[in-house]
Order: C-alpha cells, then structure tokens, then sequence
C-alpha cells in the first residue's frame, strides 16, 4: 500500500519562485541576479511579506481580512494625526495606534462570530467604513487628503530607526523592514508548527465544528487571528509612514487582494484548514520579484497585474491538484473529497 | 459477573408529547461488549444521547458506577469516562494523524514563553496506542484524510480509550464501511472489551452484532423488545428480533405480490 504525506504547502511557490527567477535573470543578466537587484526585489517583498504571513495564518484558520489593506492607511494616519495634530511624541501616537489596531481586529474577529456571515463580508464592510473615515477624517484635520511633516515631531528619528531604516550589506543598502519580515515569518512558522496553537488554527479552518467538540477554544483562535493581522497591518502602517514622512489617506486600497493571492500562491487553501506561512512569505517574494523583473527588463508595467492574475490561477490549480493527489491515495471516498465542494466558510 | 459500571432503571424519555423512550431498564458491565440493536426510529440514538451526557431522561435512573448521574453536558460524561465515538468522528481530514489524536489535549514542554507542543512524544504515543489496536502507523504525519474509514474509525476509538475512557459507546461505527473494513473496526471492538472497557456497540446489522457481542438488547418503539445473553442466542434471533418475524412476513408477502405484479405487466 502506498501512502504519503501531503506534499508540503509551499512546494508550488518555490518552484514557481525558482523558475521566474531564472527566467528573469536570462532576460536581464546585468542587474537582475546581483545583490543590488536582490535589495531591489526585496525591498515591496518586505512589507507585503509581513501581511502574507498575518494573512495566511488568518486563511489557514479559515478567515478572510479585506479590511487588512486600508488598515496599512489608517494606523498610519492615526500616527500622523496624533503627531502632528495632537503634538503627541511619534512613540506615544505609535502605540495608540497599536491600540487602534488591536480593536480593529478583535471587532473584526467578534462581528464574524457574532453574525455568523462570511468573513469575506464582514471585513469588505469594515473596509469600506475605514477608507471612508480615513479620507473624511484626514480631510477634516488637514484639509488635505495626506497628513505632511511627522518628521518634525519629537521621537520621529527614534521610532524611524527602530521601525524602518536602512543598512549596508556587502556595499548595498537593504531596508530593515527585511529584517522585521523574517523575523515575522520564524516566530510565526514556530507558533504554527511547533506549539499547540498551530494545530488549533489548522483546527478550526479545518473543521470548526470537530475543532470545538474536542474542546479547542474555537472563539478566542479566530478573535487571536483577526488581531494578529491587524497587528501585522500596524507595523507596515507604521513603517510606510515613517518612511514617507507623511500617511496617504488612500494608503493600502487594494492591497488586500494582493496579502490574499501571495498567500494562496504559497500555498494557503481558500477554505482553511492547510498553507504554510513560509509559503506566504515567497508569495511576497515572487510579488516582488515579478514587479522588479518587469520594471528591469523595461517593460509596460501596467501589465503587472495581469502576470499577478495568470500567477494565481496557476497556483490554485497546481495546488488543487497536488491536495487532490495526496487525499486521493487511499481513500477516493473520504470525507475530504465531499468536502472541497461544500467549502470551509 | 462483575459489577455493571452502566445501570438504566426505568428510563423514559419524552420530546413534548412524543414518547421517544419508554421504561427502559439495561445494564453494562466492565470487559463486556453490549449490543444495541434496533431498525431507525427505534429510539437508539434518543438512549446514546442519554448515555452520552447530551439529553437527560424524563423519568428514571441513571446510575454510574453504583451512583447515581445526572448529566447537564457530555463534556460531564466525559469527564467520568464515558466517550462517544459518533459517526462523523469528529476528526479533521487535513490533519495528521498524531495532530488529530490530541488535538484539544495537546502535551507540551518547556516553559513560559518556550513552551512547545511535545511532537515526539504525541507522534510516539499514536504510534503505540495505534499499535495495541493491531494498527501499523508508518507515517504519523500522514493526513488523517487518506486513512481508510475503519482505520479512521480506529483512531478515534484508540483516541477515546487513550484519554480515560471506561465505557466506549460506539455509534454504528461499522454503517458506512465495506465488508472487510468493518470486520477491522470489529477486531478493534474486540481489543477495546479485552483492555476492560464496557462497550456499547449500536448496531441495525445483527450479523456484525452477533460476532462481537456478549449481550444484545433489541430496542423496538422505544422499548426494550428483548435480551439475550450470548450463549442463550442463535443468528436467526436476532435477524428476526431486529424487525419482527410478522413484519418480516409481511414484507415477503409485500415483495412478492410486487413481484408477480411486475411479471404480469411484463
């Protein structure tokens, strides 16, 4: 009898990974495949990275977060708001913005359970209602739709330092936030592999009902998740403004798809339950890569999104298949087979 | 005969003014394997859900261990030994077999922020407490998903066992399997009542009933339509007990006037 694991989640990212790296360093051999062209790709890849690992958590129990984009634009501003309306010290507007965050998440999280709906709507109205405010807010203070100047507010250079700077790697300048991300990613591999946590969020996207009668605390994981990514949300808000020097009141829009397709290239399954943070996290990278190759190789960037698009088709049905493959070794019957039709949410 | 670790005196059961159970009286006892036969809608369900901690009866008693039990959630029957593997197992398909097994449950080490899911130890266990059920686990990283459905079975029988259970009530655990597989589920059932447990085995096919059991009772309307003992028995009992010899006349005379009715028209 032939049996097997599943095939690891990220297996498909890395391949996908390898062949676009390649394939872009034949087109352009001169700066592609050299450390500046690593500083290059990994600099989007960072930020968007620490998202896909929050995010792919968040799907592997079961969830989706379309707030968790426009959230990178609202803890910005309430940085850049305190700071510069409020004349409150960066550190003192960071931390009540991770204040904000948290509440964000955990209203998220608690609206799910409470409603009983789709998270996918839940969130799209959390959206919505933030990038709203974010614009009528922003506009309200400033009379613009930026907030300007939080450089010349007491702790910026402190906070700047700490959040998001750069460094000198064999001649070439890298951002931290690089740092941040796979620091991001380990800790979040551990939690997810390693601890009792782990298997609980693979529980409940798994199967929340089954995950409950065994007595794992289904509430307070999804709540726990819902934060994180608001967490994640926070630190990149943070970082973004901080680096610009000013918050966008459209910072983030649309960047929600982006967490979701890195996630699901890395191997996070749509309806919960399987993925890999370590997956999201070269889903980041072959975002990055993609958007550096083309820039490189002087293409029309506007076809961007499309490549990004083709990538994500290509990723759900290889990973399909692969899941197929595995479940169907010994039982063409199981439960598992039922259940890719009925869904997880 | 030891001592019943089960006794049901008089229980009855009623939903509003429908009577699900009426007067039942069993008791089940340590190392023995407890048949529960009965068509659908024979009030077998009603009485796990009694047994199991989910409703509690009408009237009657409920005794456990000689006292006296009245059980506001499973979670309290659990909690004295009383497990419930239920058809739909309750396992997570893309789970591997040793997250699955002690998921809820899960041993750690380490200490404060360190602290750890202890992998080798829960991946050793499954493979041992797998092993006293006559199962070879090679991989326990295999997904529980591609386990076959007796061998899923067995898992969450072994799972129960594992984490303290004294009486196992197995709800049809051999319905949706083939012949072979639920003679493996069977052979489970048989090393369960060998380890001491008390095992309630809920059943409609008498001929799985009759190979593992030492006593049957037949659940008929919500009453108890009879009990044997597995010496005073034969098959055909049983087969007949299930539905009743008159209906089961009743249903050849049915089936063969259907018949010559089609042979007619033909």
């Amino acid at each position: 009898m032939a049996r097997r694991s599943l095939a690891s989640p990220e297996i498909g990212a890395i391949v996908g990974a390898t062949v676009i790296a390649v394939f872009f360093s034949f087109i352009d051999p001169d700066t592609y495949p050299t450390i500046t062209g690593a500083a290059r790709i990994l600099d989007p890849a960072s930020t968007l990275g620490i998202m896909a690992v929050a995010v792919g958590l968040l799907m592997i129990g079961g969830e989706f977060d379309l707030s968790a984009g426009v959230m990178t634009g609202s803890t910005g501003l309430v940085v850049g708001l305190l700071a510069t309306e409020v004349g409150m010290n960066v550190w003192f507007a960071i931390a009540l913005s991770f204040v904000f965050a948290m509440a964000i998440g955990f209203i998220n999280g608690y609206m799910v359970l409470l409603t009983k709906l789709p998270s996918f709507i839940v969130t799209l109205a959390t959206f919505f209602i933030l990038r709203g405010i974010n614009v009528g807010v922003t506009r309200h203070f400033t009379g613009q739709v930026r907030v300007s100047n939080i450089d010349g507010v007491a702790g910026f250079e402190a906070s700047r330092d700490f959040f998001n700077t750069e460094f000198t790697f064999m001649d070439t300048t890298f951002r931290t936030a690089i740092i941040w991300w796979i620091i991001i990613a380990v800790v979040a591999t551990w939690v997810l592999l390693r601890t009792h946590y782990g298997s609980w969020i693979f529980a409940v996207g798994g199967d929340v009902e089954a995950a409950r009668g065994v007595g794992v605390p289904v509430n307070r994981v999804k709540i726990a998740l819902f934060m994180t990514t608001a967490g994640a949300a926070w630190l990149v808000g943070v970082m973004t403004s901080l680096r610009l020097r000013s918050a966008l009141s459209s910072q983030g829009i649309g960047q929600e798809f982006v967490y979701i397709i890195a996630a699901v290239i890395g191997g996070c399954r749509l309806t919960g339950g399987y993925g890999s943070v370590i997956g999201a996290s070269i889903g980041a990278l072959i975002f990055g890569m993609t958007r550096v190759g083309i820039t490189f190789a002087g293409w029309d960037t506007d076809w961007f999104y499309t490549f990004l698009g083709i990538m994500l088709l290509v990723a759900v049905l290889l990973n399909n298949f692969t899941q197929k493959q595995a479940s169907k070794v010994h039982a063409p019957l199981s439960r598992l087979d039922n259940e890719e039709d009925v869904g997880g949410e | 005969m030891e001592q019943p670790i089960i006794e049901m005196r008089g229980i009855s059961k009623m939903f509003g003014s429908v009577i699900a159970l009426r007067n039942i009286s069993i008791s089940v006892s340590p190392g023995e394997v407890t048949c529960l036969l009965g068509d659908n809608g024979a009030g077998k369900s009603t009485l796990i859900k009694i047994l199991s901690g989910f409703h509690r009866p009408t009237e009657g008693q409920y005794l456990f261990e000689g006292k006296p039990v009245a059980f506001s959630s499973p979670r309290e029957a659990l909690a004295l030994g009383i497990a419930t593997v239920y058809q739909d197992l309750a396992l997570i398909p893309l789970m591997s077999i040793w997250r699955n097994f002690f998921l809820g449950s899960e041993p750690k080490k380490g200490r404060g922020p360190f602290t750890r899911y202890d992998i080798e130890f829960a991946k050793r266990t499954v493979r041992d407490e797998m092993g006293k059920m006559g199962i070879d686990i090679r991989d326990p990283e295999q997904p529980v998903g591609t386990l076959s459905g007796g061998e899923r079975q067995s898992l969450a029988i072994s799972r129960a066992i594992y984490f303290g259970a004294k009486v196992l009530i197995l709800d049809e655990p051999t319905a949706a399997l083939g012949v072979k597989q639920a003679g493996t589920v069977l052979k489970y059932v048989v090393q369960a009542k060998s380890r001491g447990l008390a095992v309630i085995f809920i059943t409609h096919n008498p001929h799985h009933a009759f190979v593992v059991g030492d006593r049957y009772i037949i659940l008929k309307r919500g009453r108890v339509y009879g009990e044997w003992h597995k010496d005073e028995v034969e098959r055909d009992v049983l087969i007949r007990g299930m539905s009743g010899a008159d209906e089961l006349d009743v249903l050849k005379d049915e089936l063969d006037r259907t018949l010559n009715q089609e042979m007619l028209a033909t």
